[in-house]
């Protein structure tokens, strides 16, 4: 037997001892790892796989590339200041001979005509009376006769800068932006600069509908962290019973509530307070109201959480110390529940930047949302980039917002001061 | 009770005939009166639901009075809000802003006054320095200690020299060591300021070491209210005589009075003689109460025969570092506590017969439990 140094400083013995720690530590991330791993894979496809995607359709142009490439290739060198040389009409013309055989002209034509109005036109005119391949050297006054827009500078800018395989094309147009035949980033024309409008306008409803939740909401979460157990249960209820039916089912109800023939309207009427039915829906009013009230639990139950935390004794205290109850409320109070007051307003104004089916219900045509546009270019007109854009455009500024939240929270951090 | 205070000060706060129900049916409070002087340092001192946070409460402004007045400095201020009542109060979880720094704490009373800034500063400064605390002005409560915050705590409800100061069980939620710390930075806050406070506590240890008086509360109703060491010598009922201190009951019987002494024969045999303190006349039942400390023990047969000299069955002894205890069975009571110098104990075998004695004026006959 062998006496061992009292200080266990032994060499031979430290090492295996923090290969032991660092395997017994190993297991339990690996047990850790493997507890979160289904969510992780949940996550990973239906939520992570999805946004890349959408954020790389924003940027992904290569349509024109595939249909055209011969003439991508030609207009690599092509300095964008006379009419590209004969060299890109002959490609041009081969590629339309290649695209028509393939039946691909169509896919081309889309991708160009967001770019340039008309271009559709163009590209079937030419496929269509382009019979055969024109002779060497001919292909330019071939195609110039075909079409006279092929003597068009900007006609051949609009492909090359179409050609791919990355755009900023849909995130400019996004923001009301495009480039004009030299490159250089413009606004884009009055009849197609509606995006910022409607930005503004999502960020304002929004911003609205947090207001009117706070206000609507603060009162009900003090009352619900106030009350004694068994009646402020008997409250939760009732803010929770907005979650038992469907989003559709409360947003129709409004219709039916607010409509000109309407059970408020009615009231209104038979009480004699109006003469003529009020215009509450399908405005910003009825948009409002409908967004407001389903979207009020999420700003309740934040707030709640927060006043829960406050123990009685800090306003008794505050009295006691000489501050009147509104000074105590104010400067007591209020900032405690501050952390309750960001979190509800961060989640109603992101939940209410992605609304949808409210605004498409019961607002008017200048009450439609960005996500109605999304959807529309989604389904209706089927031009992925820009309905990507759109939605990359309002993912970063929803994460902006956050970010700032998230450096508000942490300036003012507070931490318990009670014991109980 | 009065006879250590030659000229009384005049009384500060004054309860008359105070009454509270929460419930409309039962009494928490029953017909108080109680004078508080300028100057002294009275601990409300009972068992949990006493009524003697009630009371703080009511002196706070926290709670109403369901019947009765109370006055401040000859003031009726029952219905003066708490805001406006010029008291500083200690809560029992200390409650300090979270939200807060340590000096904003502090400086919260002069701020809600609207004094000006360089006075604010000024005692914000000197309040910070009494306790010691000038290094953490800017640290929030969070990231303090228990006794650092009640030290806060103590500051925020002394920076506006209030006319009174109320303590609701401060350190309550303290280590024993440095609750007995405080205990002495507290009195001696008391004594150099010349502030009256107002204490609640259950701990009655706490109110012996700190109170000038200590009014002693039970069902609602003040039991007794008296300097420490008089509520520890004369208790006026069996209640007090329990509540502070240790305290060995024997029931009995008075057989005779006489002026202020009484026989009394105990109901698991013999005889002693009592100081009549709390029993009506001959008949009655009583409760004997003699302190652990003032019984001797003498070992049987020895001669010198006393008035009160009771036979007693050794059960136990305990050591307990700088005293030993005897416990005994004595008439009829199993747990009959005597007090010993260290080592005396080990003379005392479980199951061997001695006697015990004490005087008569240590003997109180109080009213039966």
């Amino acid at each position: 037997m062998t006496v061992t140094s009292p200080t266990g400083a032994d060499v031979s013995t430290e090492v295996p001892l923090k290969r032991r720690l660092r395997r017994a530590e190993r297991t339990r991330q690996v047990k850790a790892l493997a507890l979160v791993a289904p969510l992780l894979v949940f996550l990973l496809f239906t939520f992570a796989g999805p946004i890349t995607g959408m954020l790389w359709r924003a940027v992904d142009d290569r349509e024109v590339r595939q249909v055209l490439p011969h003439t991508i290739a030609a207009l690599a060198d092509w300095n964008g200041k006379d009419l590209p040389d004969e060299k890109a009409y002959a490609a041009l013309a081969s590629d339309i001979q290649a695209a028509r055989a393939a039946g691909t002209i169509a896919i081309a034509a889309k991708r160009l005509n967001y770019a340039l109005n008309g271009f559709r036109t163009i590209l079937t005119s030419t496929s269509r009376n382009l019979k055969a391949m024109p002779q060497a050297g001919t292909a330019k006054e071939t195609l110039g006769k075909i079409n006279p827009a092929w003597r068009e500078r900007s006609t051949w800018t609009t492909i090359k800068d179409a050609g791919g395989p990355v755009t900023g094309f849909y995130l400019l147009a996004a923001l009301d932006l495009t480039r004009n035949a030299d490159g250089a980033v413009v606004a884009a024309p009055p009849d197609q600069a509606i995006y910022r409008e409607v930005f503004t306008r999502t960020f304002v409803i929004s911003l609205s509908v947090t207001i009117l939740c706070l206000i609507l909401g603060f009162p009900v979460a003090y009352l619900l962290a106030t009350l004694p157990p068994v009646r402020s249960n008997l409250l939760m209820i009732f803010v929770l019973l907005p979650f038992w039916t469907s989003l559709l089912v409360r947003t129709c109800a409004w219709i039916v509530l607010l409509q000109s023939k309407g059970v408020v309207n009615d009231s209104l009427l038979w009480l004699g307070i109006i003469d003529a039915p009020l215009r509450l829906i399908y405005n910003r009013f009825g948009v409002c109201v409908a967004m407001t009230h389903v979207l009020l639990p999420f700003m309740i139950l934040p707030l709640y959480s927060s006043m829960k935390a406050i123990s009685p004794a800090y306003m008794r205290a505050a009295t006691s110390l000489g501050a009147p109850p509104l000074t105590a409320f104010l400067r007591i109070y209020l900032p405690q529940t501050l952390p309750g007051i960001g979190a509800g307003s961060l989640l109603v104004f992101i939940l209410a930047l992605g609304y949808y089916i409210t605004p498409a219900l019961v607002g008017g045509a200048a009450d439609q949302m960005i996500s109605y546009f999304i959807a529309l270019y989604t389904t209706e007109t089927a031009n992925w980039g820009l309905a990507s854009a759109l939605g990359a455009v309002l993912l970063l500024a929803t994460l902006l917002l956050a970010l700032v939240y998230g450096r508000l929270v942490q300036g003012q951090q507070v931490t318990g001061g009670m014991k109980n | 009770m009065e006879a250590g205070m030659v000229t009384p000060a005049p009384a500060l706060v004054r309860f008359s005939s105070i009454q509270k129900t929460y419930d409309g049916e039962h009494l928490v409070v029953k017909n108080l009166d109680l004078d508080i002087r300028k100057g002294e340092f009275i601990t409300l001192l009972g068992p949990s639901g006493s009524g003697k946070t009630t009371t703080l409460m009511m002196l706070a402004g926290f709670e109403v009075p369901t019947h009765g007045e109370i006055y401040l400095a000859d003031r009726p201020i029952k219905n003066v809000p708490p805001h406006k009542r010029d008291i500083g109060m200690v809560f029992q979880n200390y409650a300090l802003f979270p939200h807060l720094t340590i000096a904003e704490n502090i400086a919260f009373p002069l701020s809600v006054r609207k004094s000006n800034k360089a006075e604010t500063q000024e005692r914000v400064s000197a309040a910070l320095r009494m306790i010691k605390m000038e290094t953490l002005a800017h640290r929030r409560p969070g990231q303090l200690s228990g006794g650092q915050q009640q030290r806060v705590a103590l500051a925020r409800a002394l920076v506006f020299n209030p006319q009174l100061v109320l303590m609701d069980e401060p350190l309550g939620a303290l280590d024993k060591r440095l609750r007995e710390q405080m205990q002495l930075e507290i009195k001696q806050l008391h004594e150099t300021m010349g502030i009256t406070i107002v204490y609640v506590t259950h701990d009655q240890s706490e109110a012996l070491t700190m109170s000038d008086r200590i009014a002693v509360f039970n069902d609602g109703i003040v039991q007794q209210i008296d300097r420490p060491d008089a509520l520890y010598e004369h208790p006026v009922n069996s209640f007090v005589a329990h509540f502070i201190g240790e305290n060995n009951v024997l029931a009995g019987t008075v057989e005779t009075m006489e002026k202020n002494y009484c026989r009394v024969a105990l109901a698991g045999g013999g005889t002693v003689t009592a100081r009549a303190v709390n029993v009506s006349d001959a008949g009655a039942s009583t409760s004997l109460s003699v302190r652990p400390e003032r019984v001797s023990i003498v070992p049987d047969g020895t001669s010198g025969e006393g008035p009160n000299r009771l036979p007693a069955r050794v059960q136990n002894s305990i050591y307990l570092g700088d005293h030993a205890l005897a416990v005994l069975d004595v008439a009829g009571n199993a747990e009959f506590m005597v007090k010993l110098q260290p080592g005396a104990h080990h003379s005392l075998r479980p199951g061997e017969t001695v006697s015990i004695t004490f005087r008569p004026e240590d003997c109180l006959a109080l009213d039966p439990v």
